[in-house]
Parts: C-alpha cells; structure tokens; sequence
C-alpha cells in the first residue's frame, strides 16, 4: 500500500486503453458508428491518463528516489529461481513516460478526430492508437526485462498498423514492413541481449539486475573474448537503436513518415521513438559498469545527430524534416546517456529532460504540421509559403515549438539542451561536446528553414494557398496545450526529480549557454538571410556544393546501399541457396518418405486382391514364417532374412535419393489415389 | 497289429492337409465349409490321440474334443447364414467373384 488510489492503481493505466482497443475492434466497430469508436477510444486513453498523472502526482509528491512495486504476479517460471513477472514499476523513470505517453497520447487522439474525419478505416485506426497506447504504457511500466520485451514486441506491431494506416497506397505498405522488418531485426540483439544478460545474472527483474551485488558478479564474467557485461549491453543497445532508430538502422523512420501525421506525432515523435532511450535509461546501472559500451551509446548517439541534422536541412518534405530532426535530438538524448556514468549522472537526467521536451515540442511540431498538410493537402515545403495569415494559430504554436527545439533561452528546449551540453562537457568529451554545439546550430537553421518556407513569404501555390483555412478546435486545441509545456517544461527542477547517484548540481552554466544560444541564434539568422526573404540564394548555395549536397539530399545514399547489400548480396548469396535447401533438402526429404511409402504400398495393394483364399494362403504363409521365427531365432538364417528386409528399404530410399538427385522426383502434391 | 500314437497323428496330418488343400483350391464356399470342418476334426482327432497314449486320465484330452464339436456346430450355423445371404445376394457361390475387399 502506498497512500495513494492512483499509486496502488497503476495496473489500470495499461490495462483501460487495452479494453478500449478489444471494445472498439470486437463490438463498437462493427456494431456502432465511428463517432462512438473514437470516443470510447478517447474515454479510454482519458481514464488512463488521469489513473497516471494522478500516480505521477502521488509519486514525486511523497516517493521521489524509491523504486514502488504497486502490483507484480509471476508469470514465466523457467526454474522457481529464475522467473519472469509482470507487473507494473512506479520510480522516477516510469512515472515521467507515463506523463508523457499518456498525456501525448491523449492530445493526438483528439486532434485524430479532426485529422481523420470522414476518412475510412476510421474506427480501426482508433483501436490501432488504443493498442499502442497500452503496448507502450506497459512497456514503460514493466516490472522485469522479459515483460519489456514481449511489449516492446507488441508497441512495433501496433506501430505496422498504424504506419500501414493507408494501406491502399504502395508507398504506405512498403514503409510499414521496412519498419517492422528493420526494427525486428534489431529485435534479435535485443532477444541476445537479454538471453546473455538474465543468463549470468540469473534473473529477469529489474530489482535483480540492477542490483549492485549482480553487476559486481557480472563484472568478473568473460564471454566470447570481452566482459558478459559489455557484450549484453550492446546487444540490448542493438535492440534500444532499431526503435529509436540509430544509425545505422535509422533508414525505417522517414519512411514511417507514410502513417497519418498524428501517428506520427504520437509514435515517430514522442513515445515508441523514446522506447530505446527509456531500454538504456532503465538498464543504466549496467550500461554505467561497462565504459565500452557506453562508449558505443555515446559515439553512435553523437553521429546519429549529426549526420541526421545535416541530412535534415536538404529535405523538402514538411515531415521528412522533422522526422530526421526527431533521428537528431534521439541522437541527442543517446549521447548525453552515453557520458553519464553512475558517479557523474547529470547525463542522465539531462537525457530524460530532453525527452520530456522533446515530447512535447516534436508532437507540437508534428501535430503543427499536421493542421498545415490538412489545409494545404501536401507535404512539400516548396508548395507551401505565407500561411501565417490563414492560419493563426498553427503559425503560433507552430513558431513556439521552433523557437523550443532551436534553443531560445526561456523555451524548454534551451534548458534541456544546456544540460546535454554540461553533462557532455563536464564528463571529459569536448570532441561530443562541439559536435553537439554544431547540431544545435543545424537544428535551429533547418526548423527555421521550414518555418520560413511554409509560413512566411508569399505564396508559391495559389490554389492551394485559396482552400488553406484554420483546423477545426479538435485540432488548435491539442496544439495550445502541447504549446504550455513547450514554453514552461525547462522550469521544472527536473534534477530534484528524475535522477540517478548524488544530485548534481544543475543550473545555467553561462560558459555553455552563451555558446549554445548563440549557435541556435546563428542557425535562426542563416535561415532567415537565407528563406526569409524570396531569393535565389538557396539554390545558388545547394548548386556550388555540387555532388556533395546531391549525395546529402539523397541521404547519403543509404537505402541505395542497403538495396545493394540486401538484394544483390543478402537474396542471391543467403537467400537463394537457402530456398534450394528448403526445397530439394527439406521438401525432397518430405518427398522421399511419401513417395517411398506410396511406392511400398503400390506393392503391398497387389497382396489385398480381396479373393478369400489368396488371404487364406497369405494367412497360411503368415503362420509358416512365424513357425520359421520361432524355430530360427538367433540363426544365421534369420539373421540373412532380416539383414534382406533392410536392404531391401535401403534400396527403395537409396532410388528415391537418386531420383531426387536428378530432379525426377514428383512434387507432394502430384500423389494421388487412382 | 494295433495302430499305435503314430498312426493316429499321420492320419489326422492328412485330414488337416486335405482340409486345407481343398479350402485354397475349392471354389464353392460349401465345399470349402466342409473342408473347415476336416482341418477342426484332425486337430479333435490329435487331441483324443494323445489323451489316449500319453495323458490318460487329463480331462483336457476329453474336453477340447467337445469343445471343438461345439465350436464346429457355432461355426456352421453362422457360415451358412452367411452363405445363404450371399447365394440370395448374388445367385451363385463362387468366392473367386466375391472380392468386394479388394484393396
């Protein structure tokens, strides 16, 4: 017992959008209109959020730094010491993403109704949104590393649905399996992972394994060569990297652009995205014993960001860019992880505070985004321009979230920025430390960039410019409130909150915020000199970088090379004598023992002539050959007979394996009675 | 001279041939029951041999004769049944055309 309702009923948070989904998809939808599927969807996500925030409350009010376990069952006993459960965790790390999960989540079903008014597949898409809520609220409350895996599974199915919301467009299709296919994949370092890491520990929950006793006994394990510890925590790294979608299996999430924008705010965004950020926050103490693979963490997740930034300013499609600008602060939150340690957190506190706010202002983002796609019906920047004037409130909200992620002091995102940037600094990598300061300059002049492009200006398409209006209130209404927190999240004392070791200390480092300001600044007055005003400049700077800005707007070419390695290397040289395999070796043993028994049957049949004294006889011979048996036991007579028989099904099987060898031997399906 | 153990068995040896040559070669189902009842008879015809010659006095000797002679007559009255079922079926008594069972 905790002292709170909320606390001690926190298994209902995941539990209300799962009853809601199997309501809708089993009764509602067939049953009741769309109207009814949406609002018991939003009743639904509602309850839970208010079950959340109110355990939230309860939480920080009165058990900030303790670890509750308001309810938990055992579920998967392999041996009755090694057991999984499932359950639901309340600490500082799940409660925060119960905050933003539910909260994101309740917004985007809301602006949902209006998005998709009228369209088809209305209700599905409902019990779709209802399914990843409770998959990713299950994920970011579970008990034991089993119980995250089997939801961390189920929030990359849901997210397939949603992705392949449109599933009459090929482009849509294509996306959602490159998504699932790409994250699954990662899946399997993940499911590595957690074999090698429950195996030495000898555990599945998270109170075991984060143990400091079970990390000291997994500090002395070697395996394969390097410490169990460090191999474990890069495999689930591997897993944490295709959800967050880490170079290199970043290639699923700008084509996950192809799912509603709203799913996109909500899943591409705020919450699955975060899912491997929240993998590594979760497992800290483990990452934090093994300086190799935080290293990993900290090189990949510093990359990523800028390579994502630096692709990001080249693209034209409103949610391209902020989906390689989502691949960027990811990045962003991964690095910061990557240098903290358990004797220098600040890293840590500083990620989960960038992705608190992130949350809010990417989702504000993408919604904005959105509402100008649903005014304009296209999502090229290029065909846009000047919409500030139809569309108020998109354009203010909209410049709110800019202003956030480029950095503006007094914006949230200046406050958890500067923390990345000190945790970065602080812990002794000044070469991270400058790449961040370059991303956030990037940041800013590619925000601005479509800021610009699509707001400000005159208008490049008048026809579309004449049908712009202003989105219905379902759809302003989530982007004012997601506005409140893009503007005041940075004046939390998140430090005191949400924190691992001692409490560092965590307030503005003028020596950092100078800097940082001024690169976001920097990045805002190119983006202006640039797009501010209608001028060739642009296309002047994109035609004197020559080649190099082709291969950045292609992306580096990275689904070109992994077309190349799949279909030209992975297809003819792994796929294709596999296929062989399984259809000479693995069908043809099917084969072979078919066609041997129907063969010996074909023989057997011509005995059942169903004359009386041909049985009679064979009955008569039956009996002899017993007699024979009995007497000759043991003789060599018997033993020639027998050695005979087994020749003889030698001989069939050996026919068999050389018709198959020639490729003569009839397909299964070909046997039939005549 | 008395027939002594020998020739009972060699006698009840060729009963239980012919009976059996003559239910593999006969073609009338008729025929063929009477030649069930030889192979019974020559195995009745063993048991009572051998009570007589070396286990006088073992009630089994005695016993499975008529155990036999009943059985022969249970036999009888459910084959002829069926003989006459199949006559009425199919107006003959050949077995070589009645092969429903052909597998």
């Amino acid at each position: 017992m905790t002292g709170s309702w909320f606390l001690d009923h926190l298994w209902l948070v995941p539990l209300l959008p799962f009853l809601g989904a199997l309501l809708i998809a089993l009764v509602l939808r067939p049953l009741t209109s769309p109207r009814v599927c949406s609002g018991a969807a939003i009743a639904a996500v509602s309850g839970s959020a208010v079950v959340g925030w109110g355990a939230a409350f309860a939480y920080f009010a009165h058990h900030t730094g303790e670890t509750l376990v308001p309810w938990q069952t055992l579920w998967l006993a392999f041996t009755p010491s090694f057991a999984g459960n499932v359950g639901v965790i309340a600490d500082d790390l799940s409660m925060l993403l119960v905050m933003v999960v539910t909260g994101v989540s309740l917004l985007v079903h809301i602006y949902s109704t209006g998005y998709l008014h009228g369209e088809g597949g209305y209700s599905r898409y409902f019990a779709s949104l209802n399914l990843f809520t409770c998959s990713m609220l299950g994920l970011v409350l579970s008990v034991s590393i089993l119980q995250i895996y089997v939801f961390w599974e189920l929030v990359g199915v849901s997210s397939f649905l949603l992705i392949g919301y449109y599933w009459d467009k090929p482009s849509a299709v294509a996306a959602c399996k490159k998504a699932f296919i790409v994250t699954r994949f990662a899946d399997l370092g993940f499911l590595l992972g957690v074999l090698v890491l429950s195996a030495y520990a000898g555990g599945l929950d998270f109170a075991h394994l984060a143990d400091p006793a079970t990390i000291a006994r997994l500090e002395g394990v070697t395996l394969l060569g390097t410490s169990a510890l460090t191999l474990a925590a890069v495999l689930i790294y591997m897993g944490a990297a295709g959800k967050s979608a880490m170079f290199p299996l970043h290639i699923w999430l700008p084509d996950a652009m192809e799912g509603p924008t709203p799913v996109s705010a909500l899943i591409h965004a705020a919450t699955m995205v975060v899912a491997g950020v929240y993998l590594v926050a979760r497992l800290f103490p483990i990452f934090s014993a093994t300086p190799e693979g935080m290293t990993v963490v900290m090189v990949v997740g510093t990359f990523t960001s800028l390579f994502a930034a630096v692709i990001a300013v080249t693209q034209f499609d409103i949610k391209r860019v902020l989906a390689f600008s989502t691949l960027s602060q990811l990045g962003y939150m991964m690095l910061a992880l990557g240098v903290a340690r358990m004797e220098s957190p600040l890293g840590y506190t500083a990620s989960l505070f960038h992705l608190a706010t992130h949350a809010c202002f990417k989702a504000l983002l993408f919604l904005g985004a959105g509402s100008v796609i649903h005014a304009v019906h296209t999502n090229d920047i290029r065909e846009m321009g000047g919409l500030r004037r139809k569309m108020p409130i998109t354009h203010a909200t909209f410049l709110i979230a800019c202003l956030a992620i480029a950095g503006v002091p007094g914006f949230s995102g200046f406050f958890s920025k500067d923390e990345i940037l000190a945790a970065a600094l602080h812990g002794g990598h000044p070469v991270v430390f400058s790449v961040a300061l370059l991303v956030a300059g990037l940041t800013a002049f590619y925000m601005f960039r479509i800021y610009f492009m699509t707001f400000t200006g005159e208008p490049r398409d008048h026809h579309k410019f004449d049908h712009a209006h202003e989105s219905p209130p379902s759809m302003w209404v989530p982007l004012a409130i997601l506005a409140v927190p893009s503007v005041l999240l940075g004046f939390v004392p998140f430090g005191s909150f949400v924190y691992r070791g001692e409490v560092e200390h965590a307030g503005i480092d003028f020596a950092i915020a100078i800097p940082a300001t001024l690169a976001g600044l920097a990045g805002i007055g190119l983006s202006a000199l640039l797009y501010g005003r209608k001028s060739g400049a642009p296309a002047k700077v994109a035609a004197s970088l020559g080649f190099v800005y082709r291969a950045i707007a292609a992306k580096f070419y990275f689904d070109e090379i992994y077309l190349f390695v799949t279909h030209r290397i992975i297809f003819r040289f792994v796929s294709a004598p596999l296929a062989w395999f399984d259809r000479r070796i693995v069908d043809g043993a099917m084969d072979l023992s078919a066609q041997a028994s129907r063969l010996g049957g074909a023989y057997l049949r011509r005995m059942a002539s169903g004359r009386l004294q041909t049985s009679l006889l064979l009955v008569s011979g039956g009996a002899g050959l017993l007699m024979l048996f009995l007497i000759l036991a043991g003789q060599p007579l018997f033993i020639a007979l027998s050695v005979a028989g087994y020749v003889a099904i030698a001989a069939t099987v050996g026919r068999q394996i050389v018709l198959l060898l020639l490729g003569r031997t009839e397909p299964l399906k070909r046997i039939t009675r005549d | 001279m008395h027939p002594g153990l020998e020739h009972y068995l060699i006698l009840s040896a060729l009963i239980f041939s012919f009976g059996v040559y003559g239910m593999l070669t006969r073609r009338n189902l008729v025929a063929m029951l009477l030649c069930v009842e030889l192979v019974l008879n020559a195995a009745a015809l063993n048991f009572v041999a051998f009570h007589r010659f070396l286990f006088e006095g073992d009630p089994a000797g005695t016993v499975f004769p008529i155990l036999i002679i009943a059985v022969a007559a249970a036999e009888a009255a459910v084959a002829l049944a069926i003989v006459i079922a199949l006559f009425r079926h199919r107006r003959n008594l050949d077995v070589r055309a009645a092969d429903t069972l052909r597998g």
